[in-house]
């Protein structure tokens, strides 16, 4: 297969970027969205240019590190994949293929497709978290969880942290990843107890950082490569707006 | 307690939500107070529509409610301008080159804000039809207000309807109206049950169609007037 | 000047030498804990927790990760599960089955004294997890739910849907936040270490160069205590299940300024891997050995079928059931489909050796799940498996509720790395290596769901106590100056170094340099190695090192983000660790577990090992880049355990 891709290439934060439009040729269909651009990279290196910068990891789904919002697509045209799972049989041979950063306030780019996403960083740690010490914890088996809430959990807890949710957003909002988290610790006896305290510092930390704010348009959950849900973030509301009643 | 209604991003989605759902029970006392002028028209009488008008004139609890009906359209338009220009600032300087629309996203959703603003020009209107020449010529302390050319006493809300819906542009532009605050409920409705956290899976289809039952009720409500009187005008 | 080890196992019956230890051992007090800087590089299960721990103690931290986060570390990646000696299902197992089980898998090769503590911990681990909100998988009744893995006939792994690695590494890296949050420790995403700075006095560690890969500024910490937790080095194969930045070269830089490298050669070759599909692959992925609880391997009976499926004139499905080899369950009746890795791998690799491979390449055996099906219904599969199926159709664009997958072996993990003593602490007093960086508990062969289990179980709970007993003689020790020589050393041979790549300006791209090595390596160093194929790859690798010197070419500057130059420094390492696993599988004249000498198998095909002559750990001695690495050995004494052939048949 043969595609044209435009990719949007930036030398680094401070410098104005383009779109720059490359060939490649001959990609097998089996070939994956990454693989694809490594292919194309070493052909940059080969003709002495530099390498599109793209973030990517263990190329299974599960990092969160790959990016990318491909034909206006975070991670791509695929549902619940993401980008480093996509195989371009999804692409129609001779395509264009658009390639852009994550585009959002809160997540600079530091180089061509490469973006800052430490902001999500400083939302966990702003109270995503359970307050217990190593080595000071009753056994595993103290506090019988029911299946049904255990597995809403781990539903909200499969986020894996990428960006896609507030780079799709037209609103630049980050609840989907917010909620994910607040969510997945509400849902479990050990997460409740510092369940109010939790919920309103995520939020103030989110707001801070510039994030934008929810208007339940749902494209979050219809691009989140984990297909979390906005339940999650109706969740979220209930929880903080209880907190905050409380006060 | 109070200041995170004004500088949490969920205490401001808290007020759009809590403003909206009034603004939707609003709409829908205000469309069966129009269904009664339908009566008339059948009844090819004037007592209860204008019964009505004259129970909702310059009386103090019409005046506090219609107060209190501008502040909460105020608030619910300001907040909805603070968020937005958060929201725009909050996607950067650089935009997307390639869009495309998620698979189960409404456009409604993402176009709020210029429903918003059809629906608030359309109440302009609307306010200068019959507001102007109703409740504002009793507050001035007249007695007569010019319909067409014909005078009439402030309450005789039957006769502007006449008036104003005998013009096709009217109708016309009223049916617009209609049609984007039907739009614009159609997200509202559900999304501000979402915003005060009373949702989740298997809810959504039940609110969505409730938000669907209610915007297209109000809105059949509402044309049925508009068009009952273009036809027999 | 041969190294001398000292295990430090402390004396004592096997199940009080942990207790014991930690009663002798000294502690820091609180205050002067917060005098002592510590500097971990890596975040992942043993990174994150050991440094969320320390903090919490009150040490000063600085944690280093070469990602964006602390989140995305590979551990992440880990599907199955992680194992504990809970006993919840009710079906006999202990600390001592666990133990024993881990030592067996391992063939005997790895030290019996953390093999134990390692399995007297695992529970703890479970019990830390719940607490900080891991939503591990439960029954009905609300308590903790188990699955089989290979190697053991206990249900002892806890599991939370295919992603217990994430669920585990999202648990220590939020308690990694806390610690953040309160101060006490301080992240760097996006920086690499790319050397470890002795104290020329002491010759104790005191701190690292990392260079910044956002600005490619080099920066200097110095700390009391390093402790390396950057996991294996399976990438020197180019193509292996690891994640694309997964190196090993903080391990390597630790290897070149002293530090004892252990083992180097045992490799572990992952027996459910998608298959290679081209060349234009750049990363393998695994499918979780939990299939193996449902999913049954097998490859035709008939050549001819064989033929006839590479051809797509026969679909696997229309294989009749008395043509079908399930060749796991015919060997190895006892374990069947779970027999341990290493076992599972090379059986497949026999098959397709005599022919039996069933797609193109005739590389690939299929893991059906048809019996499962019909047995359980296919929902009860979907719950259980759903999305590493889903996983699978996505990438080969086969229904596997339909066709058998096909799979086939890949590098997986490295059971060898630095060597250290029961405190974990590697010959270099005052550095550490956890989790998968170091050698200690899996010996030749790590069982499924133990990788997790120990890189927790080093970062929690044994590292955290084990270290203080070193900072103890450092409370009166003055912050370290990084103005100091041997910071300026450090720095000036890096750059030095960087500046030597650019200028070699030559034709062939790191990557390409790379495959070349990974196809060095898996031909002559993979599943099979005998004394030729190792001598060859040794000379071969010697040469595409030369090659590299003279032939790099890489674009780009060296104060930017990089990606070109951050492959290159990590392939300088790549072209002498690939070596020093070759010297190291051609001194050890024996199969143990994932090291299988193709001269040294039993009658029925089974690794061989020699425990008079190899029961040790090989531990290397770093010489110069061309000079052959020197040996040391620590004899493994096996006081607790018989040491006997590997049996999974009955």
């Amino acid at each position: 297969m043969n595609f044209t891709l435009k990719i949007w290439r930036q030398k680094d934060a401070k410098s104005q970027g383009a779109f720059e439009t490359y060939k490649v040729e001959n990609i097998s269909a089996d070939t994956s969205f990454l693989e694809m651009l490594d292919i194309l990279n070493n052909d940059l290196v080969h003709a002495g240019k530099e390498p599109v910068a793209f973030d990517h990891d263990c190329r299974e789904g599960i990092c969160g590190m790959c990016s990318l919002h491909i034909n206006g697509h975070a991670h791509g045209p695929s549902q619940a994949v993401t980008t480093c799972q996509m195989y371009m049989r999804k692409f129609k041979d001779g395509s264009t293929i658009t390639i852009e950063p994550w585009r959002s306030a809160a997540f600079p780019v530091i180089k061509d497709l490469v973006v800052n996403r430490g902001a999500y960083d400083e939302i966990l740690q702003a109270g995503g978290f359970v307050s217990v010490r190593t080595n000071s914890v009753p056994d595993g088996n103290a506090i019988p969880i029911p299946k049904e809430d255990a597995d809403e959990s781990m539903d909200a807890a499969a986020c894996v942290g990428c960006g896609a949710c507030a780079a799709t957003c037209k609103n630049g909002s980050a609840m989907l990843f917010v909620a994910a988290r607040v969510s997945s610790l509400a849902k479990l006896p050990q997460g409740r107890v510092e369940g109010a305290r939790r919920a309103k510092a995520m939020v103030a930390k989110m707001d801070e950082l510039g994030f934008g704010n929810c208007t339940n348009t749902g494209a979050c959950q219809a691009e989140c490569p984990k297909q979390i849900s906005i339940a999650h973030i109706a969740r979220l509301n209930r929880e903080f707006l209880w907190a905050k009643l409380k006060d | 307690m109070s200041c995170f209604l004004c500088n949490s991003s969920l205490g401001k989605k808290l007020v759009m939500s809590l403003s909206g759902m009034a603004l939707v029970l609003f709409l829908l006392f205000h469309m069966s107070m129009n269904l009664v002028a339908l009566i008339d028209l059948i009844n090819g009488d004037t007592q209860y529509y204008n019964g009505v008008c004259a129970f909702l004139g310059a009386n103090w609890y019409a005046l506090v409610a219609t107060a209190g009906l501008a502040i909460l359209v105020l608030i619910h338009f300001v907040y909805a301008f603070i968020l937005t220009l958060n929201n725009y600032r909050a996607r950067g300087s650089q935009r997307y080159a390639v869009t495309a629309s998620e698979p189960g996203v409404e456009w409604a959703s993402k176009n709020m804000l210029l429903l918003g603003v059809i629906v608030v020009l359309g109440l302009g209107l609307h306010l200068v039809h019959f507001w102007s020449k109703m409740m504002l010529v009793e507050l001035m302390g007249q007695h007569e207000v010019l319909v067409g050319d014909e005078p009439v006493v402030p309450t005789d809300g039957l006769a502007i309807i006449k008036f104003t819906f005998s013009q096709w542009y009217n109708v016309a532009i009223y049916l617009v109206w209609l049609v984007a605050l039907w739009l614009h409920l159609n997200h509202g409705v559900w999304s501000m049950f979402q915003s005060i956290g009373w949702a989740n899976d298997k809810w959504y289809p039940r609110l969505k169609m409730l938000a669907k039952a209610a915007s297209t009720l109000i809105i059949l409500g509402f044309m049925a007037v508009v068009i009952a009187f273009y036809v027999m005008r | 000047m041969a190294f001398k080890l000292d295990s430090k196992v402390p004396a004592g019956e096997l199940a009080q030498k942990w207790s014991n230890h930690k009663a002798a051992i000294k502690v820091v007090s609180p205050a002067n804990k917060r005098k002592l800087d510590i500097i971990i590089v890596g975040t992942g299960l043993g990174g994150a927790s050991a440094a969320a721990s320390l903090g919490e103690m009150g040490y000063n931290v600085k944690v280093f990760c070469i990602q964006d986060s602390p989140r995305r570390a590979h551990s992440i990646a880990a599907q199955g599960g992680i194992n504990a000696a809970k006993n919840y299902q009710n079906d006999n197992d202990s600390v001592y089955r666990l133990f024993y089980d881990t030592i067996k898998g391992g063939d005997y090769r790895a030290r019996e004294a953390n093999v134990y503590r390692l399995a007297e911990v695992s529970n703890l681990i479970i019990d830390q997890c719940v607490a900080q909100g891991v939503p591990f998988a439960r029954e009905y009744g609300g308590l903790l739910a188990n699955r089989s893995f290979g190697g053991a006939q206990v249900s002892r792994t806890f599991y939370a849907r295919g992603q217990t690695g994430q669920q585990l590494l999202l648990g220590a890296y939020a308690a990694l936040n806390k610690e953040i949050a309160a101060g006490s420790v301080k992240s760097y995403p996006r920086h690499e270490m790319l050397d470890i700075v002795i104290d020329k006095k002491t010759g104790e560690a005191k701190g690292i160069i990392a260079r910044n890969l956002v600005t490619g500024e080099l920066e200097r910490h110095g700390a009391h205590a390093v402790v390396i937790a950057t996991g294996g080095y399976g990438n020197v194969f180019f193509l292996s299940t690891n994640a694309m930045g997964s190196n090993g070269s903080a391990a390597f830089q630790c290897y070149r300024k002293g530090a004892g490298f252990a083992n180097p050669c045992f490799t572990q070759i992952h027996p459910t891997c998608i298959p290679v599909h081209g060349t234009q692959q750049s990363k393998l992925t695994l499918m979780s050995e939990s299939l193996r609880n449902d999913g049954r391997i097998w490859v035709p009976k008939k050549l001819e079928d064989v033929e006839a499926i590479r051809k797509g004139t026969k679909k696997p499905s229309d294989i009749a059931e008395e043509d079908r080899d399930y060749y796991l369950e015919r060997r190895y009746p006892a374990f069947g489909n779970l027999v341990p890795r290493d076992v599972a791998s090379r059986a497949a690799k026999e098959r397709c050796d005599a022919g039996f491979g069933v797609n193109e390449t005739g590389l690939a055996v299929f893991l059906d799940f048809k019996t499962a099906i019909e047995r359980l219904g296919k929902e009860t599969i979907k719950q259980r498996y759903g999305n590493l199926f889903d996983m699978y159709e996505e990438i080969t664009d086969v229904n596997p509720y339909e066709q058998p997958m096909q799979i086939f072996p890949a590098v997986h993990y490295t059971m060898g790395g630095i060597w250290v003593d029961y405190n974990l602490m590697t010959t270099i007093p005052g550095l550490y290596a956890i989790g998968e960086a170091n050698f200690s508990d899996h010996g030749a062969n790590r069982l499924g769901a133990s990788a997790l289990m120990q890189g927790l179980a080093d970062g929690y709970f044994v590292l955290p106590y084990t270290i203080g007993d070193y900072l103890s003689k450092k409370i009166q020790a003055p912050k370290i100056n990084t103005s100091d020589a041997e910071f300026d050393e450090a720095e000036k041979a890096i750059a030095e170094k960087i500046e030597k790549l650019f200028a070699i300006k030559g034709n062939r791209s790191a990557d390409d340099i790379h495959k070349e090595l990974g196809h060095i390596m898996w031909e002559n160093v993979g599943m099979a190695r005998t004394k030729e194929s190792l001598e060859r790859a040794i000379s071969e690798i010697q040469a595409l090192r030369k090659a590299f010197w003279s032939d790099l070419k890489l674009v780009g500057t060296k104060d930017s983000f990089n990606v070109e130059l951050e492959k290159a420094l990590r392939l300088v390492d790549y072209l002498e660790l690939g070596e020093l696993m070759a010297r190291d599988a051609l001194n050890r004249a024996e199969s143990c577990g994932g090291h299988f000498r193709s001269e040294h198998q039993t009658e029925e095909g089974e690794a061989l090992r020699h425990d008079e002559e190899f029961a040790y750990a090989a531990v290397w001695e770093y010489k110069g880049m061309d000079q052959a690495p020197e040996l040391t050995k620590e004899p493994l004494d096996y006081e607790f355990t018989h040491r006997a052939q590997r049996n999974y048949k009955d």
